[in-house]
């Protein structure tokens, strides 16, 4: 598949450093956690959670989003996807617990809205910084209850997304979803562990991609050798027991850093 | 059991250079899951490397384009995941390398042999990464040095990819056997090219790589096919080799097994699934051996 050539049709300030393009097709099939390749052209090319079906919410990072905020209205990037395997959406009457941290809230959002739609009662546990810098905070509680936790406390509880965790009664979901970034992840990883509940979580995991499409094994992690843009970059709990998160991740020539 | 250069296969499908090839862990899966006889490293070369700005790799209607540009940790950090393959996949495993010179080459593979892979794949065929590859592949003279100069220092079997990007492969095909290769490999990708008709950007980062996929079969195919007429040694057949019925064709030009690259791409069990249709064709046609069907072909006059 070639890249299609997308247009931004509207674009949204969520926080100082993040925003949200709208463009003008829709990915009908799209499931929430699947990604796309956003290829801001001349750049790079680069992963993206879908936040909607024709949305992508990015952080400003580097060279490639650093351009892609340079960009206007009626401006255009190519884009592939969607890729990937999404959360799985639970059954109605299930409870669903999301757990969102930082840019992490974009696959997160429509997934909240999915499973709010089949009559999953929805908590969600939100995290970011500071209150400036929560996403998609109104998304999240028109699907359910929502808990906030800021690093200076500006809003919610002062502290991570665990120390909000630690004060839930987590047996009584039926799945949970994660997304944010790895430090985050590795951590809330050892808490659902910890708390017997990993057999009902599902991760949402980012390595660096360079095909994007399951053949080149940039993207494949430790010990299972999954790769995380095919056989992802939605894993269950189980399926990362003893794997390398939190631990080390591989650059663009596959060497292994230190999280 | 498949003998090939010397090392024992459990069937003729190997997984290719590049693929799936970055880290130990992921060849063992190869192997385990996807059932190959053999797997090849990514192309591991003297110092780190990120490759090209992304798109690096694009899905055509015809096959696939890429230009990775050799993204690699360099030997020393290759070194470990080598080990992990060597330990763990229970198949023989070769180490792809590169260098853009004879002592480059020679650097690598002596980086790499305490890790003690089952072979060497020279890479004097990539396409698209400036001073390496196919530059140094097109060159005779070059690439019998180059074979040469590996095979002075390592006592495994030494296979030498071949780029088909030149006039007459069989000349560099003949320069790696008087350079004392084992075997040859044919093909490394075709150059090509996509554009973005909207924008007018070339779509690939770097603006042209290779292709591979079913695409390249039929001139993989020829490419076999001449080498087995003007070589001793073994050809491995590899270029859009997809199911068996590929293999089998493949085999029937004179390739003595097949490499599958692009086609993990539909199913990570595709060695399996030809392997398992190679036996199956076998004795549906009363061949004893696989060896009467390679270069069958060429009997056909
Ligand atoms: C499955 C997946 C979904 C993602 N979803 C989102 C999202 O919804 N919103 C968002 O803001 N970010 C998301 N990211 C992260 C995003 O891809 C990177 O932040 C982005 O690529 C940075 O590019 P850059 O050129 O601006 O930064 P650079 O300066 O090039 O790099 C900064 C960091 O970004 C990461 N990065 C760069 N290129 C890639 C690549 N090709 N693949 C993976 N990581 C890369 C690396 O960790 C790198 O260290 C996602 C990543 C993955 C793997
Ligand atoms: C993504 C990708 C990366 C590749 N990397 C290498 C490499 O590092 N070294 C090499 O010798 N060949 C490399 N190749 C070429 C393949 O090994 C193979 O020769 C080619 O793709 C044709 O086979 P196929 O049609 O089965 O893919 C690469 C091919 C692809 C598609
Ligand atoms: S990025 Fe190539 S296999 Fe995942």
């Amino acid at each position: 598949m070639l890249p299609l050539n997308a247009t931004i049709v509207q674009i949204n300030e969520e926080s100082p450093a993040v925003r949200t393009f709208f463009f003008d097709f829709q990915f009908e099939t799209m499931k929430p956690g699947q990604f796309v390749m956003v290829w801001v052209r001349g750049v790079d090319e680069v992963p993206m959670g879908l936040s909607s079906k024709n949305s992508i919410t990015v952080q400003k990072v580097g060279e490639a989003t650093s351009k892609l905020f340079e960009l206007k209205e009626g401006d255009s990037f190519g884009l592939r996807g969607p890729f990937g395997n999404g959360f799985s959406l639970p059954s109605e009457g299930e409870k669903t617990l999301v757990i969102a941290g930082g840019v992490g809230a974009a696959p997160l959002a429509p997934y909240a809205e999915a499973a709010r739609s089949v009559g999953s009662e929805v908590h969600t546990v939100l995290g970011a910084r500071s209150a400036g810098d929560l996403l998609f905070e109104k998304r999240f509680a028109e699907a359910g209850e929502v808990y906030i936790s800021t690093d200076d406390g500006s809003k919610g509880t002062k502290g991570f997304v665990t120390d909000v965790l630690n004060s839930l009664n987590l047996s009584v979901y039926d799945r949970i979803a994660v997304c944010g970034p790895e430090i985050m992840i590795s951590s809330v990883f050892r808490l659902l562990k910890e708390r017997q509940v990993l057999e009902k979580s599902e991760f949402s995991l980012q390595r660096y991609f360079k095909c994007g499409i399951g053949v080149c094994g940039a993207c494949c992690i430790d010990k299972s050798g999954l790769r995380v843009c095919r056989d992802g970059p939605v894993f269950s709990g189980v399926q990362l027991l003893d794997s390398e998160l939190g631990k080390y991740a591989r650059d663009a020539s596959g060497r292994r850093v230190k999280i | 059991m498949y003998t090939l250069t010397g090392l024992k296969l459990k069937n003729p499908t190997i997984l290719a250079a590049g693929i799936l090839g970055t880290t130990g862990a992921s060849l063992c899966r190869v192997a385990h899951e996807g059932g190959a006889g053999a797997v090849v490293t990514k192309s591991i070369g003297p110092i780190p490397k990120t490759g090209h700005p992304n798109p690096s790799m694009v899905k055509l209607d015809c096959g696939f384009l890429n230009a990775m540009g050799l993204p690699n940790p360099s030997y020393p950090s290759f070194f470990q995941e080598l080990e992990i393959a060597k330990k763990d996949s229970g198949v023989p495993v070769i180490a792809s390398i590169f260098g853009g010179s004879p002592a480059e080459f020679k650097e690598v593979a002596k980086g790499l042999l305490p890790a003690k892979p089952d072979a060497f794949e020279l890479n004097v065929s990539c396409p698209h990464a400036e001073g390496y590859g196919a530059a140094v592949g097109s060159n005779p003279c070059l690439v019998e040095a180059i074979t040469a100069a590996v095979k002075d220092i390592v006592s495994v079997p030494v296979w030498v990819k071949l780029t088909p990007n030149v006039s007459d492969i069989t000349c560099i095909g003949n320069a790696a056997e008087a350079g004392g290769a084992d075997a040859v490999v044919a093909i490394n990708t075709l150059k090509g090219m996509a554009i973005d008709i909207e924008s007018g950007y070339p779509v690939l980062g770097n603006r042209s790589g290779g292709l591979s996929g079913k695409a390249v079969k039929p001139v993989a195919v020829k490419c076999v096919y001449d080498l087995y007429t003007a070589l001793e040694i073994p050809v491995i057949g590899v270029g859009g080799v997809s199911s068996w019925q590929d293999a089998i064709e493949m085999m029937m030009a004179g390739a003595a097994v097949v490499q599958v690259g692009s086609a993990v791409y539909d199913r990570l069990d595709v060695f399996s699934e030809i392997s398992t249709g190679i036996e199956a064709f076998l004795q549906r046609k009363g061949y004893s051996d696989v060896k009467e069907l390679i270069g069958l072909a060429h009997e056909m006059v």
